[in-house]
């Protein structure tokens, strides 16, 4: 094993199905919260880190108006999928720099609501990603499926790009 | 990859939610046991360990035969592979997302401080 340059021993990603209809991901990064929020809610730099260099899908325009009652729209493009596929939504919450909150309405009434929160402690920022579905077939189906817009194939190319790395 | 039936992930899920239950098939994945072994091992009774395994058993994840007088477990036909497979791919998706963030925040941080270098001079 091979010594990163950030030492972030702390900063695995980890992820927990928490009840039937909630996943949580966690994850530390080195950096204070503030710019940890900002590089979730403004869309230059949130494009820039939202889609793996790994998956085959391009981030065709990302519009992001992060404030309580605000909403967004993520254009995703796929070599498989004959249209661009777009994901939107609205933010319920948003208090700077600590959390944000919102809803994933692509499905139509059927997503699933996400609540992110940042907390920092010794130079350290914790986010957490709460993910709450509205129903246990919802969650189930989201992971059966590889989860959100992501599906086998992408994967399986990730995979092996994580290989390698 | 296998296809679930949504009643066997239910099944499966609710087998997963359980921390004994967690062990004891990161146990099974080491070496087969008998359920007194794993009794003991999670000092439990012999009672509530069968409990357990029932539920294993019930979800796939476990598989059990009777050996003379001892009913020893084994994991059961990859079914755990195919829960935690989601789990995991779902989880390297959001660490590649998250590798490139600390790049990001890499970078901010390096301009907020040549900012404050500036404004110091």
């Amino acid at each position: 094993m091979h010594a990163d340059r950030r030492g972030d021993t702390s900063s695995g990603t980890t992820i927990e199905r928490t009840s039937d209809r909630e996943l949580v991901v966690t994850r530390s990064f080195r950096a204070p919260r503030h710019l940890v929020f900002r590089a979730w809610s403004e869309a230059e730099l949130f494009k820039r880190w939202w889609v793996p260099k790994s998956a085959p899908i391009t981030l065709v325009s990302c519009e992001m108006d992060v404030r309580t009652g605000g909403s967004y729209t993520l254009v995703f493009s796929h070599p498989a999928a004959p249209e661009p596929m777009a994901f939107f939504g609205r933010y319920v919450e948003v208090v700077p720099p600590s959390r944000i909150v919102w809803t994933n309405e692509e499905a139509g009434e059927a997503g699933q609501i996400t609540t992110v929160t940042f907390e920092e402690q010794d130079g350290l920022t914790r986010a957490v990603m709460h993910d709450l579905y509205p129903s246990k077939e919802a969650l189930d189906a989201a992971l059966a499926s590889g989860s959100t817009n992501w599906n086998d194939e992408t994967f399986e190319q990730l995979d092996a790009v994580l290989a390698e790395a | 990859m296998v296809q679930f039936s949504s009643a066997q992930l239910d099944l499966a899920f609710a087998a997963l939610s359980d921390g004994t239950r967690r062990g004891v098939l990161e146990q099974l994945g080491g070496a087969d046991a008998s359920i007194s072994d794993l009794a003991d091992q999670f000092c439990m009774t012999l009672t509530g360990m069968k409990k357990h395994v029932g539920i294993l058993e019930d979800a796939g994840l476990v598989e059990t035969a009777k050996i003379g007088r001892v009913r020893i477990c084994r994991l059961g036909p990859q079914r755990l592979a195919d829960v935690s497979t989601w789990l995991e791919r779902y989880r390297q998706m959001w660490e590649a997302r998250f590798a490139q963030l600390d790049d990001v925040l890499n970078e901010l941080q390096l301009q907020e401080t040549n900012h404050a270098r500036r404004s110091t001079r």
